[in-house]
């Protein structure tokens, strides 16, 4: 039976790990390799790595860093942040990474998907999609959650899948930062539309959200978090070992 | 000196990295020579079949790999490594493969229920049956592996040397003597996959 995954997001600036609250108050927390090694020993099952850094050189130091994680930690890594165009889906590729997540950049293009798909296969190409209520309807935003794109986020989600967006990591942001649980309402909505793997994202403060969330949606394939993993307040290895208690099929 | 076969399909960066994680020597090559003097063999592969075969021909690589099994150097296949080792597949149409392994690479559509995703992406436990290869000699039956594919080896049942349930039981190993492939990713399935490699780097010719 296929597992559930559990997966820490590391957000990479200037070659450190940092991580917001709602997408504000950035705070540097770890090294990328070190960070990388400790969640792979105690049990992640891929790691996402998504690079904030706005300059070429920052660029330059993320891509040093994911050869370097690529090259001494064996689990799928995911890779996202400033992709745009094809040459960045080569360029995180030939580093070692397994699959590469698009968000704005499919946003403004979103042939990128289609053409992605193409040459590298649907499994290769992640959509990420940052979702809040606006007015009772689901928006899409773009730039990090804080512009409103005004497209409808479920149905925008679909047409990327129908594009051959091979997986959909949905963040919502109501609830990224909270740790009251995930969006499940939100999640729920997605899952009826598609049929590839579900990637949950934003809210998890405890073991029990994600007990809760692969009890009541079966159609959501992971979990993601950051901080909760990035300060230790809630270990993996205690966390799967919850969820095979809880009978949630899970990698120990 | 491992060979890690290299036709112009799929990165090659993990395995060889994870290969030098387990202290083996090896390298990504084209060269016939370098591969017929290597001690082992690893055929990678991503993407589709027909392609990759189509690629493997034009190269001559073809020839070289079977060269090699004959020689009895053990060969692993890796992913769509393995399902080219097998006699065909219907991937989008038909085409021939190594055969190197009896049996026929076909859509795990026709056998999983309906509902479940495609394609079979994730970390799933390995069974072994009654006896254990010595592939997996480091490993335990339940133990988690990670696999992305869509298609899988059919009417192979004598060369099974794993499987993983997805609503049926999928073909996740397959081995003939010397010749062996894994459906799933090896180098990218953490403690369990370095240790089936590095059982891999241990073999003897010959193996059984």
């Amino acid at each position: 039976m296929i597992t559930k995954r559990i997966i820490p997001c590391l957000d990479v600036r200037d070659g450190r790990v940092v991580k917001g609250v709602n997408f504000e108050g950035l705070s540097d927390v770890s090294s990328p390799v070190e960070l990388a090694r400790y969640y792979s020993e105690h049990g992640a099952d891929e790691l996402v790595f998504y690079d904030i850094t706005a300059s070429a050189e920052g660029r330059r130091l993320f891509t040093d860093i994911l050869t370097e994680v690529a090259s001494k930690i064996f689990i799928p890594l995911t890779v996202g942040g400033g992709i745009n165009t094809l040459e960045d889906f080569d360029r995180v590729l030939k580093c070692g990474a397994d699959k590469v997540s698009v968000n704005s950049g499919a946003i403004r293009n979103p042939a990128l998907i289609t053409e992605a798909a193409k040459r590298y296969g649907d499994q290769c190409v992640v959509i990420s999609a940052d979702v809040k209520r606006v007015d009772g309807v689901f928006r899409v935003f773009a730039k990090g959650g804080r512009e409103n794109t005004g497209m409808e986020a479920i149905s925008w989600i679909k047409q990327c899948v129908e594009r051959g967006a091979g997986e959909v990591v949905l963040n919502s942001i109501d609830t990224d930062g909270v740790k009251k649980g995930f969006d499940l309402e939100m999640l729920d909505a997605v899952c009826r539309v598609v049929n590839v793997p579900v990637i949950a994202s934003g809210g998890a403060g405890k073991i029990e959200d994600f007990i809760t969330l692969f009890h009541t949606l079966p159609g959501v394939d992971a979990g993601l978090a950051a901080s909760i993993f990035h300060f230790g307040e809630v270990k993996i290895s205690d966390l799967k070992a919850a969820m095979k208690k809880a009978g949630i099929p899970a990698r120990v | 000196m491992v060979a890690i076969i290299d036709y112009g399909v799929g990165n090659l960066f993990s395995l060889k990295s994870s290969l030098a994680a387990i202290g083996a020597e090896a390298a990504v090559t084209a060269d016939p020579e370098a591969i017929r003097a290597a001690d082992r063999v690893i055929l990678p592969g991503v993407g589709a079949f027909g392609d990759a075969a189509a690629k493997l021909r034009a190269t001559g690589l073809d020839k070289v790999v079977s060269q090699v099994a004959a020689a009895g150097k053990p060969v692993m296949g890796i992913c769509l490594g393995m399902q080219l080792l097998l006699e065909k597949s219907f991937e989008y149409g038909e085409h021939q493969g190594l055969g190197l392994i009896a049996g026929e690479i076909r859509p795990i559509a026709d056998v999983i229920p309906a509902g479940l995703k495609i394609p079979h992406i994730g970390w799933n436990a390995l069974s072994f049956g009654k006896t254990k290869h010595p592939l997996f000699k480091y490993l335990k039956d339940g133990d988690c592996v990670y696999f992305v594919h869509s298609y899988y080896g059919a009417r192979c049942e004598e060369a099974v040397i794993a499987t993983a349930e997805y609503g049926a039981p999928l073909t996740a190993a397959v081995a003939r003597g010397n010749v062996m492939g894994c459906q799933f990713h090896p180098e990218k399935s953490g403690n369990a996959g370095l240790a089936i490699l590095r059982a891999f780097c241990e073999m003897e010719g010959n193996v059984c």
